[in-house]
């Protein structure tokens, strides 16, 4: 039986999706608004997280495209046999945007389980931005130029 | 000094695994004792067949559609409402000790407390309240947790790295490498989740769970009211209990269950009576939740693997009473006999070779919905011994806590105090009890909706990836006890079908707008 999964989130952020973009098209801010990944540096296309339970995994960077607003990566190491995460920063209208959260990987437990934190992340981004309050939204305040593309 | 709770779960344990209601493999002997001391329940029910919407309806008193845990790896809300904390902020002092099971377990971003706190070293947590207020997490001042196995990061899989390193890979690996639900077999007989444990007794988590509650017990002072949940993992599956307590029980000398017809032909033509998701199961061409092994195919369920299975849970079962005599002991040693209420029960069944099945899954039928409930008041209360044959829920629990220790039940609880004999219950016009099944997996959807009133229990399927929301399973259960009739289309039981589908829907009411998302398979 296939273990392979596609999993996806999706939240309504009441923002620009151009703002939004400021943030989730900054792989290096990622630890900022996902809650369970206390560390991200980012060489090249390659990005180390480490999770909150002391894990470290290797991403790599497969597509920054802020024109289409679409940012992919892989998560590779020895629980995988395949990933691919896409985020998509839809523009709604001129205030508001819809960030979609992709999950494909094998096995399809592990696509089930990225989805959980992938959604967790979404809603601090809302949260955020809503809010205008959080670390994510700080980082962009005090570099609003910087671009990882 | 009022009344304490003594409040006792297994996972998975079967109605007629108790020598009370009937069981003749386990040897049952302190649970008995409760049941002819107290009350004793033929017709408990849960609102959910799984773990954690079960335990989630425990602790909140609310049916799954209020409290929102459709199905395991759907979390509690940290701030839903808690019995557990209603009893802490009238004075309580509470403990949960071993399993919980509120929040996934399969956990790799840590962002759940459960796992949190053994990771971190401790037992507590403050966490935010329903009602605004900050408290202990869920109204528990102490947690200390366990699962099946020792993988995980809970306080029993720390305890046991730390002190017996060795002892971890004895155990049944319960997720392959894939982390689904391991289907590789063991034993005499290859039954999935089956293996033979050298662990000894004493290191094994049942003995462990006891052995926290007397520790936690134990530092109370004397004059403390106290709500302890003591929850044991087991029986639930892997069946791995240690190996040298196997001498309890030959699986060789189990009889098969009254629910399992050995006949290939007779076992199909059951399930084909029955709505398509059960055939489809058991054939291998249906897996619809993450309940069972992904690969395992019930057909190929052997009689001598039923037997095997049904041996080794009777000696977890056995197991779990002896610890259950400890703490009681414990209690009783304290100076505390007289003014304990005892209550155990579990949070759902186990098919256990029922129709030639094992394990759970979405099946509204005895194995899974009659539970075993005793309630063994203080004997400072004085109530009398009685048996209750009308059917209750789990949903009861909560208000009935809060009804030993004086309290009036929060109007955020949806069942009633548990009666106390049957003249209680019809005097009081309790409702019917109902039971949903929800479950998403990976672009199969099935939903059931069941009503248990009295002998009649029925079951409605909603539209989704199997069903087409016309099918469904009327059993009566006074001349059809093993449910093997589905009289849902049986034209002389239309009347009565139509009107427990009324009932249903009324108890039911609105169906939640948004459902929240699986965040693990468990």
């Amino acid at each position: 039986m296939s273990t392979r999964a596609s999993v996806r989130r999706h939240v309504i952020i009441e923002r620009p999706a151009h703002e939004v973009w400021s943030v989730v098209g900054r792989p290096e801010l990622l630890h900022l608004w996902f809650p369970g990944i206390d560390e991200c540096t980012v060489d090249g296309d390659q990005r180390d997280i480490t999770l909150a339970t002391g894990v470290s995994m290797t991403e790599r960077i497969l597509t920054n495209d802020p024109v289409q607003r679409r940012f992919q990566y892989a998560l590779s190491g020895p629980l995988f046999h395949e990933h691919l995460a896409t985020i998509d920063v839809i523009e709604l209208d001129t205030t508001s945007s819809l960030v979609v959260y992709a999950t494909d990987a094998a096995p399809a437990t592990m696509a089930l389980v990225l989805a959980g934190g992938a959604g967790a992340a979404l809603d601090e981004l809302r949260r955020q931005f809503e809010s205008s309050v959080g670390p994510a939204v700080d980082a962009v305040r005090s570099s609003p130029t910087r671009r990882s593309s | 000094m009022g009344r304490k709770v003594l409040f006792v779960t297994t996972d998975q344990q079967r109605y007629d695994s108790l020598g009370c209601n009937g069981g003749a493999i386990a040897r049952t002997p302190v649970v008995d004792r409760l049941a002819a001391e107290g009350i004793r329940y033929q017709r408990a029910v849960p609102q959910s067949v799984v773990c954690m919407p079960s335990r989630s309806t425990m602790l909140t008193g609310q049916h799954p559609r209020t409290h929102g845990v459709w199905m395991n790896g759907v979390p509690l809300p940290v701030d839903a409402p808690s019995a557990a904390g209603v009893l802490q902020r009238a004075g309580y002092r509470t403990a949960l000790v071993g399993k919980a099971h509120f929040e996934p377990y399969i956990d790799p971003f840590g962002r759940f407390t459960e796992n949190t706190l053994a990771r971190q070293g401790l037992t507590s947590a403050t966490r935010p309240w329903h009602d605004g207020s900050t408290g202990p997490h869920r109204g528990f001042e102490h947690l200390e947790l366990a699962t099946h196995g020792a993988t995980g990061q809970l306080h029993y899989a720390r305890w046991l790295a730390d002190t017996h390193p060795e002892a971890i890979a004895w155990y049944y690996a319960t997720l392959d490498r894939d982390l689904e639900v391991n289907s590789e077999g063991g034993g005499d007989t290859g039954a999935p989740q089956v293996k033979d444990n050298p662990i000894p007794r004493d290191w094994y988590h049942t003995d462990w769970v006891a052995d926290r509650t007397i520790a936690w017990l134990d530092a109370l002072d004397e004059g403390d009211d106290w709500f302890c949940w003591m929850s044991f993992p087991d029986p639930h599956h892997p069946w791995d209990p240690p190996v040298e307590e196997m001498r309890r029980v030959d699986w060789r000398d189990v009889p098969l269950p009254a629910g399992y017809p050995e006949e290939r032909e007779r076992r199909e033509a059951i399930l084909d009576a029955k709505p398509r998701h059960w055939r489809q199961w058991y054939d291998g061409t249906l897996v619809s939740n993450f309940e069972a092994p992904l690969n395992w195919v019930p057909a190929t369920l052997t009689a001598d693997q039923v037997r095997e299975v049904n041996a080794r849970t009777a000696v977890e079962c056995e197991l779990i009473d002896e610890a259950l005599g400890r703490v009681l002991a414990a209690c009783a040693a304290r100076g505390w006999a007289d003014d304990v209420d005892v209550i155990f029960t579990t949070d759902h069944g186990e098919l256990q070779g029922d129709f030639g099945l094992l394990f759970k899954g979405p099946y509204h039928v005895d194995g899974l919905m009659r539970l075993p409930l005793v309630w063994r008041p203080a004997p400072s209360a004085e109530v009398a011994p009685a048996v209750v044959s009308r059917p209750v829920g789990l949903v009861d629990l909560a208000p009935t806590w809060c009804r030993i220790a004086g309290l009036d039940p929060r109007p955020w609880m949806e069942g009633t105090a548990l009666p106390v004999d049957d003249h209680d219950a019809d005097s009081r016009h309790r409702g019917p009890v109902v039971t949903e099944w929800d479950s998403e997996r990976f672009g199969v959807e099935v939903r059931l909706r069941t009503i248990t009133r009295q002998d009649l229990v029925c079951t409605i399927t909603e539209p989704g990836t199997v069903h087409d929301g016309t099918e469904g399973e009327l059993y009566d259960l006074a001349d059809d006890p093993l449910q093997r009739v589905n009289r849902f289309d049986d034209p002389s039981y239309r009347g009565i079908r139509d009107d427990l589908v009324t009932d249903l829907l009324d108890a039911l009411g609105p169906s939640p707008r948004q459902r929240r998302p699986l965040q693990a398979p468990v």
